[in-house]
């Protein structure tokens, strides 16, 4: 590796195309969201103006997030993005594990047909599920020919953490796969020659051996999980509403910039935090090479 | 007459798609023995090994460990410890911690763990990096800690699968000696598996070599040596020259052969010859000189030096028959210049006593 | 004594274990009944509703012919496609100069590099949104004739992108020989050679898996797409989800299936792009 001194024109070739695009069009918009956290609407002749703002007024909208129904919205994104990941981690795990299992020439079909779903618009996908989920979708039709149901499934917190799963399932199981192979089976060998069983083998080597991958899986599913207002916007009904849903709002029918800047903001709060969670508990331990 | 501590009795290894990796194969492993399976790759001899620890199991056979069948045995259930070929000493652990996992995970109590793991420790001569992560360990180290970790289990048999050919040259030499002390010391069974015949002959009390999936010869290191029964055994331990004759007549264990470019020798044989033979001689056998031998009885013929290769106390000289084939010849250095004096092109009479000649019927 | 082995089989032989099995065929079932059904129901007679009625292909047509449907798919099209094409270059550049130089901030550079892939969309979304606005970009673009008003969505996709372009090239670099680039100059070749017939071959497979990563998240975008879009460019995924919120056409199950092939056709050129990778290119 050269320092960048040792070839300055290339360097700067290099870097500036990309330098300028993350700048403009990422850190300055940004920068520009945090202003508006701390500004309101302007207000002009005592009417309260549609599109224009009186910028650093104060931390009024950030107060605003902490008042109880925002609160508890925020809490219940937290959970159920938690759920679903923890969903994603018990269903995923064994399916990583399987497929690493598999002989040598059936891996890749095994992995490419858990990963497909994953490369299909998120829109069609959710849609698929809503029609497949709706009172005259394709499982209550099934059901209702043994006499069961109609059972109204959306509109329901389940349907909700089912589709977040639904989606991001392949989000875990790659990283988990990429680590479980990795692993060099011969530790497992080892831990049962020497007396272990299966679940021992698997609590005391496997697990600690493959975290490094358990960690990217989670962090891969949670912080897209807590940004989410899609699925819950289609699959949930107006009680399911997640911290995006209200951003959103705030830029749409609610018409309330500021506040959902603040809102954005203490998202990508949260989101940080986990990240810095992660780094932290990388930094002290040490699996099975670095993910 | 001792009961053997390993018995695999009619073991095959059969995987779908007709492969066979072990063909039948029957063999009594003695306690305190020191014993080796060797063979070029894919002889069986890994898989054989796996099967007696319970990392495979046969497609059919018995394998009696100290007297019960545990052919279908768990691994965790047989009183059999492996050192892999890898070492597989877990990363996350210190060295005291992976020494201790087996008899952790098998509920012995904390303080008769934290006494034996001393003692293990002191084995090996490891104590001073008990608190060490492997990764700040060389190679021979972390062989240490594999070593420590399954004796420390006190198994019947300890199996080790390849243990030298990740060394270097020094700690390879040094390692032999360890395991040979090793063995005596705490005096358990030695199973081991090795590609290497200088492994084998020198650490082993008897040595099953193998080849494609069957065992070809079960003996000593020196009776492998000196009495190979088969090309293949020959040829696979030590050098050897390999000349084909044709067998004019054989009345008991005399049998007289006409070998090509060597005209007719007067051997024994236990075996019964059939029409064609191999004679077989190893290169120390062979003498060499200028002119021609006066003595008489003795297999003689003309060669020209293609090659000699200095190996210090020895040489070895590759000389051309009249009709093509290539003898090997060992040499001893053993004059004050250290040299054979020969060079390429020269011309030389090679001797041997018929008597050092094997015949092989395989 | 515990459970015995089965003759021929290992202790881990998990892809032999029942449990497992069923469990994986469970999940693809779940994973894939509701794509099956919605790329059945665009066969479907019945233009809405649940109820099948019978097989037709008259969806296709339909939905090629749908004014508002064509025009979607064929911006997002047009959208992924200069995307991909900007995205790529960019993100290869970027890929090489932080592979080939230290420099001072180096982490902090890279950490900025990934932040446009690890914060929320909704986050960039709202965020460009805010900015075209303000700073008038927005309407400038948005009167323009097309492609020109799809501008500020292209943008925004090209923030996005490029980082992911930037991720996939890098870990192709690493395993670089440098001794490639050393020979190659000794033999002569100067900065710009080197780069084009050596740099630049070894980076191809990378480069391409990288193009066609762009492409798919481009072409699939909803989020930042939704919130970027002026009042009269509408991508494929944001008409379906107006659809969706107005009743839907068995047309938009047809324009769907479409949509998918053409992302089932670029995933598998991407994955067969990787593994020539590993034979040692």
């Amino acid at each position: 590796m050269d320092d960048w001194k040792a070839n300055a024109r290339a360097f700067w070739t290099l870097a500036t195309p990309g330098t300028i695009w993350l700048v403009i069009f990422f850190l300055i918009p940004l920068g520009y969201l945090l202003a508006l956290s701390f500004s309101e609407k302007a207000v002009i002749d005592g009417q309260v103006s549609v599109n224009d703002y009186t910028y650093f007024t104060g931390i009024a909208n950030y107060l605003r997030s902490l008042n109880p129904d925002i609160i508890s919205i925020f809490i219940r994104t937290l959970w159920w993005s938690a759920l679903a990941t923890a969903a994603c981690l018990l269903i995923g795990y064994p399916i990583a594990f399987l497929i690493c299992f598999l002989p040598e020439r059936s891996r890749p079909l095994a992995l490419l047909m858990i990963v497909l779903p994953f490369w299909i618009n998120l829109l069609i996908r959710t849609y698929a599920l809503k029609s497949v989920m709706g009172t005259r979708g394709v499982i209550n039709t099934v059901i209702g020919w043994v006499g069961i149901g109609p059972i109204d499934m959306l509109g329901t917190t389940p349907a909700v953490i089912f589709g977040l799963v639904y989606v991001f399932l392949p989000f875990m199981i790659l990283p988990l796969y990429s680590t479980i192979e990795r692993l060099d089976k011969s530790y497992l060998e080892a831990s049962l020659d020497l007396g272990a069983t299966q679940f021992q083998t698997f609590r005391k080597v496997t697990l600690p051996l493959t975290m490094p991958g358990i960690i990217t899986g989670v962090i891969l599913v949670f912080i897209p999980c807590l940004g989410m207002f899609l699925i819950s916007d289609e699959l949930g009904g107006t009680t399911s509403w997640m911290i995006g849903n209200v951003i959103q709002a705030q830029f749409g029918a609610s018409n309330d910039w500021p506040f959902g800047s603040a809102l954005s903001f203490v998202l990508m709060l949260l989101t940080i935090i986990v990240l810095v969670l992660q780094w932290a508990y990388q930094r002290k331990s040490k699996g099975v090479g670095a993910g | 007459m001792a009961e053997p501590i390993v018995s695999v009795r009619n073991v095959s290894r059969r995987y779908p798609g007709g492969v066979t990796a072990v063909d039948n194969v029957s063999v009594d492993i003695m306690q305190n023995e020191f014993f080796a399976l060797l063979g070029p790759s894919g002889c069986g001899k890994t898989t054989l090994l796996r099967m007696i620890s319970g990392l495979d199991t046969p497609s059919e056979g018995h394998i009696f460990i100290g007297g019960e069948d545990m052919a279908f045995t768990p691994p965790n259930k047989r009183p059999t410890n492996m050192v892999f070929q890898s070492y597989a000493v877990f990363p996350h652990m210190t060295v005291a911690d992976n020494v201790a996992y087996g008899l952790k995970v098998t509920g012995v109590a904390a303080d008769e763990i934290k006494r034996r793991v001393g003692e293990a420790l002191e084995q090996v001569k490891l104590s001073h990096l008990a608190d060490r992560k492997p990764d700040q360990m060389s190679g021979g180290q972390r062989q240490r800690v594999a070593l420590a970790r399954a004796l420390v289990k006190r198994p019947k048999v300890l199996l080790l699968d390849e243990p030298l050919s990740a060394l270097d040259a020094k700690l390879r030499d040094d390692m032999r000696l360890e395991l040979t002390r090793l063995q005596q010391e705490v005096g358990i069974t030695f199973i081991i598996v090795t590609h290497d015949q200088d492994e084998a002959l020198s650490m082993a009390t008897r040595i099953a070599v193998m080849e494609k999936g069957a065992i070809r010869q079960l003996a000593t290191p020196a009776e492998l040596y000196e009495q190979p029964t088969s090309r293949f055994v020959a040829d696979f331990i030590g050098k050897v020259n390999l000349f084909e004759a044709d067998v004019v007549s054989q009345k008991g264990k005399a049998v007289i052969c006409n070998a090509k470019g060597l005209g007719k020798m007067n051997l024994t044989s236990d075996k019964a010859c059939g029409a064609k033979v191999t004679i077989a001689v190893r290169p120390e056998k062979l003498k060499l000189a200028r002119v021609a031998p006066k003595a008489e009885g003795l297999v003689k013929t003309e060669a020209k030096v293609r090659d000699v290769g200095y190996f210090g106390d020895w040489s070895e000289v590759v000389a051309d028959m009249p009709n093509g084939q290539p003898v090997s010849v060992n040499v001893q250095n053993d004059k004050r210049d250290g040299n054979t004096g020969l060079k390429r092109g020269d011309k030389v009479w090679i001797t041997w006593a018929p008597s050092d000649s094997l015949v092989l019927t395989e | 004594m515990a459970q015995q082995l089965k003759p021929g089989t290992g202790p881990l032989e998990f892809g032999n274990r029942r449990w497992l099995q069923s469990l994986f065929a469970a999940t693809i079932f779940v994973l894939y009944l509701p794509i099956l059904v919605l790329i059945a129901f665009s066969f479907n007679e019945q233009n809405r509703g649940g109820v099948w009625k019978g097989f037709t292909l008259e969806n296709y047509p339909k939905a090629w012919n749908n004014q508002s449907i064509f025009d979607a798919m064929v911006n997002s099209l047009t959208i992924a496609v200069i995307t991909t094409l900007v995205a790529t270059v960019i993100g290869t550049m970027v890929a090489v100069m932080m592979w080939r130089f230290r420099f001072p901030m180096k982490p902090a550079y890279e950490a900025a590099m990934g932040l446009p892939i690890v914060i929320p969309e909704i986050c960039m979304g709202v965020a460009l949104l805010l900015f075209f606005n303000a700073s008038g970009i927005m309407n400038f673009f948005s009167h323009l004739i097309w492609p020109l008003n799809l501008s500020t969505i292209i943008i925004a996709h090209i923030a996005f992108c490029f980082p992911f372009v930037a991720i996939v090239v890098r870990s192709r670099l690493v395993g670089f020989n440098k001794q490639l680039e050393e020979a190659s100059r000794d033999l002569g070749a100067n900065e710009w050679q080197t780069f084009t017939q050596v740099l630049v071959p070894y980076m191809k497979p990378g480069i391409i898996a990288g193009a066609l990563l762009a492409f798919t998240l481009s072409l699939d975008d909803f989020v930042i797409t939704f919130f970027t879009s002026g009042p009269e460019t509408v991508t494929f995924p944001v008409k379906i989800y107006s659809m969706v919120k107005t009743g839907v056409k068995y047309e938009v199950n047809a324009a769907s299936t479409v949509l998918i092939i053409i992302t089932i056709v670029a995933t598998v050129l991407a994955m067969k792009l990787q593994s020539p990778e590993k034979a040692g290119h």
